[in-house]
């Protein structure tokens, strides 16, 4: 049982680690906030794997629906405000992934 | 200060952090045992309580100061978001127009509401029997109703969030976490002690304090996710800054065409 419940935590934490670095390495916030709900889905496992119920639901709620939602909501504010900016003359200050959120 | 001794500072700042940090996990209890002496003795707490759900015997009782502070945070933080998302004087609001929905999603949508409700409020009922509680439940409400803005669309979302009264709901919560503490401290005992029976183990009323917290901070939580949202929900769809654009540069956009409305993926 014991070595089963080790394989099971070394897995679920190589899985926090690898979505935590795409998260870092994403650059473009939308698909970063995809990837951070992502990694709040692992980090959950990895919670429910170590005993802690408690928190993989915290971890659930917060990490993978709440933080996602809110990053991706201040994105279309800030892409907004950078669109009805940018429609007159300043194109040349968009940068390439605000260029992006304009076709979205 | 330079660079070059900035980043000295910086890494040996880092290196005591490592070794101090490693230090002190030599002293560990060893990982996954079956005894902690902590964990052990939260536990003997709990049940001589008639808490069944330990974390929520540590929450609400044993550290119950230590989730005053936590639910203060987040009334602070959408206190906060309140004050600085608010419409200023050269913003103004557009009406959302309404959205059309493909009806599989609409269909998803509409039967995953009501069930993610209930299983928050069940949560948040149940936090002193099984994992989770009034935070996790809370949140868990809150967002299950924002399935509307994705079922059907802004304006239906906005029908049956009323915000002033969810501020309302969240200013009770805080208030009802402070002064149940404080009815402690009338019944005689101390500042968040319990001093109801602790009533049957394993039943909805049993822990004896340890239920209405948990309640308190759910509707805290609730509504705080709900105005935090709605704060950030305005500000992405509603409101619209006609006059930041002289802000930023005078003169320089002497026509500016009114902003489409669109619906947020």
């Amino acid at each position: 049982m014991r070595p089963m419940n080790d394989v099971l935590i070394v897995l679920a934490l190589a899985l926090v680690a690898a979505a935590a670095t795409a998260a870092v390495l994403a650059r473009d916030p939308v698909r970063q906030s995809t990837v951070l709900a992502l990694l709040g889905l692992a980090l959950a496992l990895l919670f429910a794997i170590l005993q802690a119920p408690d928190v993989a639901l915290s971890q659930l709620a917060v990490g993978s629906v709440l933080t996602p939602l809110m990053l991706l909501l201040s994105v279309r504010k800030v892409r907004r405000k950078g669109r009805a900016d940018g429609r007159a003359d300043d194109r040349e200050q968009e940068t390439g992934s605000a260029g992006e959120g304009e076709r979205r | 200060m330079s660079r070059r001794i900035r980043t000295w500072v910086l890494l040996l700042g880092g290196l005591g952090v490592a070794v101090l940090l490693f230090a002190a996990s030599l002293d560990l209890p060893e990982f996954g045992g079956d005894r902690h002496p902590y964990g052990a003795r939260a536990v003997e707490a709990a049940l001589a309580r008639h808490t069944a759900n330990v974390v929520a015997a540590v929450n609400f009782d044993q550290r119950a100061f230590d989730t005053l502070g936590e639910e203060s945070i987040l009334f602070c933080a959408a206190l906060g978001t309140v004050v600085l998302l608010r419409q200023t004087r050269d913003e103004h609001r557009v009406r959302p127009e309404p959205a059309r929905v493909d009806p599989p999603v609409r269909r998803y949508a509409l039967v995953a509401l009501p069930v993610t409700l209930l299983i928050g409020l069940y949560v948040v009922a149940h936090g002193q029997l099984s994992p989770g509680g009034g935070f996790q439940g809370g949140v868990v409400v809150a967002t299950a109703l924002h399935l509307l803005y994705i079922a059907v669309d802004y304006r239906a979302l906005e029908r049956i969030r009323p915000v002033g009264l969810y501020a309302t709901a969240d200013a009770a919560g805080e208030a009802a976490y402070l002064l149940l503490g404080a009815a402690g401290l009338v019944a005689g005992t101390a500042y968040l002690a319990n001093f109801l029976p602790y009533g049957t183990f394993g039943t909805l009323a049993s822990g004896g304090v340890v239920p209405l917290l948990n309640a308190s901070v759910g509707v805290e939580v609730a509504s705080g996710v709900v105005v935090l949202l709605a704060s950030f929900l305005d500000q992405a769809v509603e409101i619209e800054d006609a006059t930041e654009h002289t802000a930023s540069g005078p003169a320089r956009h002497p026509t500016l065409p009114p902003p489409s409305e669109e619906k947020p993926t």
